[in-house]
C-alpha cells in the first residue's frame, strides 16, 4: 500500500493532464471510428441486430485503453524503477518486501486503468453510445483485462535488462492485439488459423465481455468463460512476476 | 525480543560469512564483530567483495553461507525487522527523479510505517542537518553530486537507525562535499550511531574509522584500528627518492643495487621513485647520502593507511 502511495504522490504533479488526455482521446477515438468511420458501417444495414457501429465499438475501445495503459505503465516505469533509477532497489532497503513492489504497483496500474474508464465512461454516456446501464460494469471488466496484462508484462520487463525487448513486445504483441482482438470487427471474420490466437489473449475475453454488457446481451455463461480468462492470466502473470521480481532483486 | 541482552554483545557478528555468484565467490568465509557505536570500516580495491558484505549485512542478499547476526537476529528470518533498524546508503544514488527532494524523505517515511506528519517533521530536520533546506521542494534531477549524497544520507536516517551503512559515501565528490558528509557522519558517531561503511579511500578510513578490515579477493587480510595497521604492516615514516634519469637509461634504480642495503626495514622500487620504510627518515637520507646516492628529490613522510593498503593489496590495477 505505501509503495502504490509513492505512485499517488507523483501522480499529484501530473493528474490534470491525465484528465485531459483522459476525456480527449475517447472523445477523438468514438467521434473519429463510431460516428466517421461508422457511416460507412451502418450505410450497408448496419451489424447483425441493428447494431450501430459507435455502439459496437465504444465498450471495446473503452476496454482496449485500459489494457493499453496498464501494458506501458508495467514496461518503462517498472524498467526505470528495476534498473535506471533503481527506486525499487532503495526501498527493499526498508521494511519493504520484494512482494509489496509488486502488489504496490500492480494496484497503482489498477487505479489508472479505472480513472482512465470511468472518464471514457463519461464520454461513451455523453455521446449516447451505450445501448444498456450493464454498460457501468465495463469499468471493473476494463480494470481486470488491464491487470491480466500488467501482472505478466510486469514479468516480462523483470526479466529484461534494458527498454529493447519492449519495442518488440509492443510491435509484435500488444499493437496487433488491439488490431485484432474484436475491438474494430468481429474475430470471426479473420482467417480461421489465427481464430485460436485471438482466443488465448485476454484482450478478446475483456472486449466480448464489454460489448455483450454495453449492448445488454445476458450472456452469463459466456460472461463467467471470458471473466475466468480474464482471471486465469492475471493470477499466472502474478504468480510468475513474483518469481521474476525475486530473481531479479534479491541476489 | 530485539536488544540483545548484553550491550557489549556485538551489533554485527559474522562467522564463515560467504557469498557466492554460480562459481564466482564474492565473499569467502569472513568472520568480523562490529561493536555498538564504533566506526567499522571495509577497506579494499574494487571487487574485493565489500559491497557484497555491505548488502549480506543489509539483509537485501542472502548469504550463501556461514553465521551473520545483525542486532542478535537473523537476516533470513527477521530480514524486515532488521532493516527497520538500518540506515543505507547505497554506493548508486538510487533517489526518485520524479519526485522533489522532501517527497524523497516523506515517502521512505512512510515506507518504515511512520505518519505523514511524523516523516514530514523528521525530513524537515533532516534537510537541516545535511543543510538542503533551501531545496527541498526542488527536484532531484539539477542537484549536485554532493547534494544527492547528503539526501540520500538524510533518507537514511529517516527511521532513526541505530546502525547506519554506507557504501563508499564520498565515491565522486570534490574535497568539500566530501569535508561536509564526513562532519556529518562523525557527528551521527557522536550521537552514538554506529557506523559500518566501505571505502577505497584512505584518508576517509584514517578521518572516520575507529577499527577496519582490509579486505582482498574476497577474503580479511587484516584487521585493527588504522594506527595499529600501520604499526604492524609498515614503518612509522616513509622516505620517498627520486632520482633524474641517466641518458638512455630505462630504469632509473637499476644503479641502486644494494646501495641501500642494510640501512631500511624494507625498501620498494617504483617506476618513478623508490620508497624506504623506516622508523627514521631523516638518518636514512643522511646515510644514503654518505654512500654516495645522489636523489633529485628527498620527501620524508609519516606511513599512511595508504601504504598498508598498497602493501597488503599490491600495486596492480585490479579491473
Amino acid at each position: 500500500m505505501r509503495v502504490f502511495e509513492t505512485d499517488l504522490v507523483v501522480f499529484r504533479r501530473s493528474w490534470h493532464s491525465y484528465l485531459i488526455s483522459g476525456l480527449s482521446q475517447p472523445f477523438l477515438y468514438l467521434v473519429s471510428m463510431g460516428i466517421g468511420l461508422g457511416v460507412y458501417v451502418n450505410r450497408n444495414g448496419g451489424l447483425p441486430g441493428g447494431v450501430s457501429y459507435i455502439d459496437y465499438v465504444a465498450p471495446a475501445l473503452l476496454v482496449t485503453q485500459a489494457m493499453m495503459a496498464a501494458a506501458a505503465e508495467s514496461a518503462w516505469p517498472i524498467m526505470g524503477k528495476i534498473e535506471w533509477d533503481k527506486t525499487y532497489i532503495a526501498a527493499l532497503n526498508t521494511p519493504v518486501r520484494v512482494g509489496d513492489l509488486l502488489v504496490g504497483d500492480l494496484i497503482w496500474i489498477g487505479f489508472r486503468a479505472t480513472l482512465l474508464s470511468v472518464l471514457f465512461l463519461v464520454v461513451i454516456l455523453a455521446l449516447g453510445a451505450a445501448a444498456s446501464p450493464l454498460v457501468l460494469l465495463a469499468v471493473p471488466v476494463a480494470i481486470l483485462t488491464a491487470l491480466a496484462f500488467a501482472a505478466p508484462i510486469m514479468a516480462f520487463t523483470a526479466t529484461q535488462k534494458g527498454d529493447a525487448g519492449f519495442n518488440a513486445l509492443f510491435r509484435f504483441g500488444i499493437t496487433p492485439l488491439f488490431l485484432f482482438s474484436g475491438t474494430f470487427f468481429p474475430i470471426e471474420k479473420l482467417p480461421e488459423v489465427v481464430q485460436p490466437l485471438a482466443w488465448v489473449t485476454p484482450l478478446y475475453h475483456g472486449v466480448a465481455v464489454a460489448r455483450s454488457l454495453s449492448l445488454g446481451e445476458v450472456d452469463p455463461i459466456g460472461w463467467a468463460v471470458h471473466i475466468g480468462a480474464l482471471l486465469a492470466c492475471f493470477v499466472a502473470g502474478f504468480a510468475v512476476a513474483r518469481i521474476t521480481f525475486r530473481r531479479r532483486m534479491v541476489v | 525480543m530485539l536488544e540483545p541482552a548484553d550491550q557489549t554483545a556485538p551489533l554485527i557478528r559474522a562467522r564463515g560469512l560467504t557469498k557466492r555468484f554460480g562459481s564466482f565467490t564474492a565473499v569467502d568465509e569472513i568472520d568480523f564483530d562490529v561493536a555498538p557505536g564504533e566506526a567499522f570500516g571495509f577497506l579494499g580495491p574494487n571487487g574485493a567483495g565489500k559491497t557484497s558484505t555491505m548488502r549480506m549485512i543489509g539483509t537485501v542478499s542472502p548469504a550463501t553461507a556461514g553465521e551473520l547476526s545483525i542486532f542478535g537476529l537473523d537476516p533470513r528470518q527477521d530480514g524486515a525487522s532488521i532493516r527497520a533498524r538500518l540506515g543505507v546508503v547505497p554506493q548508486a544514488d538510487t533517489l526518485d527523479t520524479e519526485l522533489s527532494v522532501i517527497e524523497n524523505l516523506l515517502v521512505f517515511g512512510r515506507y518504515f510505517g511512520l505518519s505523514w506528519a511524523e516523516s514530514r517533521r523528521r525530513a524537515t530536520e533532516l534537510l537541516d542537518f545535511v543543510q538542503l533546506t533551501e531545496r527541498s521542494k526542488d527536484r532531484v534531477e539539477p542537484l549536485s553530486g554532493g547534494m544527492k549524497r547528503r539526501l540520500v544520507i538524510a533518507r537514511a536516517l529517516i527511521n532513526e537507525p541505530s546502525l547506519l551503512l554506507l557504501d563508499e559515501p564520498t565515491t565522486g565528490l570534490d574535497p568539500q562535499a566530501r569535508h561536509l558528509v564526513w562532519d556529518r557522519l562523525y557527528r551521527l558517531k557522536q550521537r552514538g550511531v554506529t557506523l559500518c561503511l566501505t571505502t577505497h579511500y584512505m584518508d576517509e578510513a584514517e578521518q572516520l574509522c575507529d577499527r577496519l578490515v582490509v579486505m582482498d579477493c574476497a577474503k580479511i587480510v587484516a584487521h585493527g584500528s588504522p594506527r595499529e595497521l600501520i604499526e604492524k604492516y609498515v614503518s612509522r615514516e616513509v622516505l620517498e627518492l627520486r632520482f633524474r634519469r641517466a641518458e638512455g637509461e630505462t630504469d632509473d634504480s637499476a644503479h641502486l643495487d644494494g646501495q641501500l642495503e642494510g640501512l631500511a626495514e624494507r625498501v620498494e622500487q617504483l617506476p618513478d621513485r623508490v620508497l624506504v620504510y623506516t622508523s627514521d627518515g631523516e638518518a636514512v637520507a643522511a646515510a644514503a647520502y654518505e654512500r654516495g646516492l645522489r636523489p633529485s628529490s628527498v620527501l620524508v613522510r609519516r606511513s599512511t593507511l595508504e601504504d598498508v593498503f598498497l602493501r597488503l593489496t599490491g600495486r596492480s590495477l585490479v579491473e
